[in-house]
């Protein structure tokens, strides 16, 4: 066993100019960008009705608008999605269910006032570290904070309690502590009668949920979910927090109504310093679905069905739009399988290593007729493709706006000149739309933006030189005179119920355990999750000298590596229902018996993905990442 | 109810500041009021996103009736107090203290600090080549940080910042006592092995370059840093939902350097490693 390894993962380059190839068994080739856009232009033309496009939660506003325009205009479709998809589909699912809006409801500046902050299913500290300052603010101004997750992270150590659930039960513990608030008289009577509906049936939902039968199923001692339980209902102001702890489960949507009916059982929403904060991955997944990227929505979240809305477009786009859902992500990929999606425009995302069950993923994007990617490496996606676009990063060689976890939307400038023959997308989009009959023509982002501002008015007040002087403005913004409070759904406090609008729904949600179950041949639930210094599946984050990064690890708590005889940097066989994959062990005193960890950040060394499930929720289509079960085996003969 | 908690109405406290007349709103420093004023005080210990401990003295004024010099950067403005700032007191005592200051660090990559000499007729050599210095070798000892201690003037910005005031990561302190006191991870060992996780926001407010970026130091060293070709965009961050802002500063179209705004509403100028370091990607051009 030789001590250490090499820690440089593996570094991509930048695409510098186009790629086709006549066959998938032949190597790529380069081309010019004319040659490049003839051919995709031939091939998505030759699929229109089976066209599925890929947009990206990393890029542009702008970009994203243009990209579900050029979807439901060029092609005629509203199968549009990106890996919102894979991550917090399920927050944006259950948040608009219960408000009619799917951002999350508070600002970062608020938890640092508010008394009570709940961390669930997210390692903040890690993840989303700049956030987690706003909650270190909002601890050192005196607010309690709790964290609920089956880990005892980072974030955890900062907690006045870590409640260490069992993987899956978050439901449970939800209806518990509801069961706990309703039965401790300290729910907020007056705020459930006046802008709710269906307590008395979610009241009888909860009422199995006792604290004891909650310590059974969660393994989280009663007392300290009683303790959680009445600090939120007693908390002034109450911020609750989740991260894909939460979603990336198979029934990741009902898991975030469960939290949004405690916040609608305590009043904790709608006020300043009380709200609902999922935090989000990508530095534009809020804005990708907010632009219409998303399957269900045209740009501004507004629905499809609504036949007032596709006029409004239609008009403005001189189109004709399904009046239909398209296709998410994940039935895209079923519908590969299928062969009733035939050619896919994948922009600047990874499926090939991001997807649960990434083999099937991969297997499925060789079946199409045509695929091309647009990316700025050659990435293990963009290696299965027929053309391969080399685009521009967008946050430092294009000018636009992308919007972050508040829903602040901000400007994104250009500081650095695309290597190469690399092309903007926007630019690339266009030119595609030209050789497809849709003569479009936007001077700039800018121009993109004044469009979309005329075609939603929760982004109309955003003018590029309003969000320079104030340094990004928070949706809504329906005037170009005022800014409105940082926190939604006000309106829900409003002693008039015309103002009050519509009541927000109790989500009557049941438990579901996951779906993957250990048992004796797969005695150990894996979970995964982000290391401090990486992200995703690395392609970015490889290329800088981290002095943290160890590589890929399946770390273990110390009972079960003394258990299975294995010590730290031993390679060890991990095996799911799925797969397997080799790698090093890794012992973290956060994690206990059965449980075990992986990242996603090295798929070039182990490929974590191989493990996972793809148990998708129903709702929102995000697969199960957070909960495989696997097996650890001794290697007698060290691997290679 | 209004949409944000307005707070306790500040009052505004009058005083005056070298003859003349200030209302400033209700604990501001003498220093906020200097500034507002529009007086250019020199201070090297202060950050705008800190609260300074004072240790470095170059920013005393002379409050009337004090025994001693005030530093402005910490000292309350109150109602009726006399404040006098350019005065032959002030004067000699931040020339002494830039005097020393100047001949026991080297000063070379401090911002300002040549102006502040002359202005104040410093003298720095007139304590002879014996003056104390540390004469170290920068430490180099991870990719991305260098520590030149020789430029350290002990004033406990990045202690902060790395502590309870930003960060919460604790991995900087002081260590020792007296003359031997300086600034240094556990048990003054190498980075790598401390609790340090590459911020970088120690740096963001080393006043002196005592703390710098690898990409920098390197480049000092080859001669080719040059901040008058660089130029300085603010973007947005790509490594996650939350939306830091980052300035990029360019050097022949290479990103040489990620610091953010300090009065970002949601950064304050604070990074974490993906967004101060994970740019490299970007330029990986061949």
């Amino acid at each position: 066993m030789s001590g250490k390894r090499d820690r440089a993962p593996k570094t991509y380059t930048r695409l510098t100019h186009p790629l086709v190839r006549d066959s998938r068994d032949e190597p790529f080739r380069r081309a010019t960008w004319d040659e490049a856009l003839s051919r995709t232009a031939a091939g998505l033309r030759a699929a229109q009705g089976a066209f599925g496009m890929f947009s990206c939660a990393r890029a542009t506003n702008e970009m994203n608008y243009v990209a579900q325009k050029f979807a439901r205009v060029v092609m005629g479709t509203n199968n549009v999605d990106s890996c919102n998809r894979t991550c917090h589909a399920p927050s944006v699912a259950g948040l608009s269910a219960a408000f009619g809006s799917g951002g999350g409801t508070s600002s970062y500046e608020e938890v640092e006032h508010t008394d009570l902050i709940v961390m669930w299913g997210s390692n903040a500290r890690f993840a989303h570290p700049i956030f987690f300052q706003h909650v270190l603010r909002g601890i050192r101004n005196g607010a309690r904070m709790y964290a609920v997750d089956p880990r005892r992270t980072k974030t955890a150590e900062w907690a006045e309690s870590w409640l260490g659930l069992n993987v899956g039960t978050d439901i449970p513990m939800a209806h518990a502590i509801g069961r706990e608030i309703i039965h401790a008289g300290l729910a907020n009577r007056a705020f459930v009668e006046r802008a709710t509906s269906g307590f008395e049936e979610y009241k009888a939902l909860v009422e199995p949920w006792t604290l004891s039968l909650a310590e059974k199923v969660t393994g989280v001692p009663a007392a300290a979910i009683r303790e959680l339980a009445h600090d939120y209902a007693r908390a002034e102001r109450a911020q609750l927090c989740w991260t894909l702890g939460i979603t990336e489960h198979h029934n990741g949507t009902d898991n975030v109504r469960a939290l949004i009916n405690l916040s609608l059982l305590t009043g904790h929403v709608g006020r300043y310093g009380s709200g609902l904060q999922p935090l989000r991955g990508q530095n534009n997944v809020q804005g990708g679905g907010d632009m219409g990227a998303i399957p269900n929505r045209l740009p501004g979240f507004q629905d499809i069905l609504d036949p007032q809305s596709r006029l409004k477009f239609e008009t403005a786009w001189d189109t004709v739009i399904q009046p239909r859902y398209g296709l998410t992500l994940t039935e895209m990929f079923e519908a590969m399988e299928e062969g009733s999606l035939k050619a896919v425009y994948c922009i600047g995302e990874n499926p090939a290593q991001s997807e649960a069950d990434s083999e099937q993923a991969v297997r499925r994007m060789r079946a199409l007729d045509f695929f091309v990617v647009q990316d700025i490496f050659l990435t293990k996606t963009a290696e299965l493709a027929d053309v391969v676009l080399p685009a521009t990063a967008a946050w430092a060689e294009t000018d636009g706006t992308t919007t972050n976890s508040e829903r602040r939307v901000q400007r994104v400038r250009k500081a650095v000149r695309p290597p190469g023959e690399a092309r903007e997308d926007i630019d690339i989009l266009c030119d595609l739309a030209e050789r497809l009959g849709h003569d479009w023509k936007y001077a700039d982002a800018q121009a993109v933006w004044d469009e979309l501002r005329s075609v939603s008015p929760d982004h109309f007040g955003m003018t590029y030189d309003r969000l320079e002087s104030l340094q990004g403005i928070q949706w809504p913004c329906p005037s170009q005179e005022r800014i409105e409070p940082s926190y939604l759904h006000g309106r829900l406090w409003d002693a008039d119920p015309n103002r009050r609008g519509p009541l927000a729904p109790f989500g009557l949600v049941a438990h579901d355990p996951p779906v993957d179950l250990t048992d004796e041949a797969y005695p150990i639930r894996l979970t995964t999750g982000r290391r401090l210094d990486s992200y995703n599946t690395g392609v970015q984050s490889g290329s800088f000298a981290s002095p943290l990064r160890r590589g890929e690890y399946v770390e273990l708590c110390p009972e079960d590596a003394e258990r299975y005889g294995v010590v730290v940097g031993e390679q060890v066989r991990v095996s799911s229902r799925r797969g397997a994959v080799t790698a090093p062990v890794w012992v973290d005193t956060g994690l206990r018996p059965g449980l075990a960890f992986m990242t996603m950040h090295f798929p070039d060394e182990v490929d974590t993905n191989q493990l996972t499930i793809e148990a998708n929720c129903p709702i929102a289509g995000t697969a199960e990442f957070k909960a495989s079960a696997i097996r650890i085996d001794k290697l007698t003969v060290p691997a290679t | 109810m209004t949409a944000v908690p307005l707070g306790i109405p500040r009052r505004l406290v009058e005083f005056t500041l070298d003859g003349q007349d200030t209302r400033v709103p209700e604990g501001s420093t003498l220093l906020d009021a200097c500034r507002a004023a529009g007086k250019d005080v020199p201070t090297l210990c202060e950050g705008d996103t800190l609260t300074p401990k004072n240790t470095c003295r170059v920013c005393v004024v002379e409050v009337e009736g004090a025994r001693t010099l005030a530093p402005a950067c910490s000292r309350r403005a109150e109602p009726g107090m006399t404040v006098l700032t350019d005065t032959e007191r002030t004067r000699h005592s931040r020339k002494v203290v830039l005097e020393l200051l100047a001949s026991s660090v080297d000063m070379s990559t401090t911002p300002k600090v040549a102006g502040w000499l002359k202005e104040y007729d410093a003298k720095p050599d007139r304590f002879g080549p014996d003056a104390a210095r540390l004469n170290e070798e920068p430490r180099v000892d991870n990719d991305l940080y260098v520590r030149d201690y020789d430029k350290c003037i002990l004033c406990y910005k990045c202690v902060d910042a790395c502590g309870d005031q930003w960060q919460n990561t604790f991995a900087i302190s002081v260590v020792g006592r007296g003359f031997d006191a300086r600034i240094a991870v556990e048990h003054d060992g190498p980075l790598t092995d401390s609790a340090c996780v590459y911020c970088g926001n120690c740096i963001e407010v080393c006043p002196t370059g005592a703390l710098s970026f690898k990409s920098e130091f390197d480049m000092r060293a080859a001669g080719t840093w040059d901040e008058e070709r660089q130029t300085q965009t603010t973007t947005v961050c790509a490594y996650c939902g939350v939306g830091c802002n980052l300035t990029l500063h360019v050097q022949d179209n290479d990103i040489v350097k990620v610091t953010s705004p300090h009065d970002n509403p949601v950064t304050h100028g604070n990074l974490c490693i993906k967004g101060r370091f994970g740019y490299q990607h970007v330029q990986n051009r061949d």
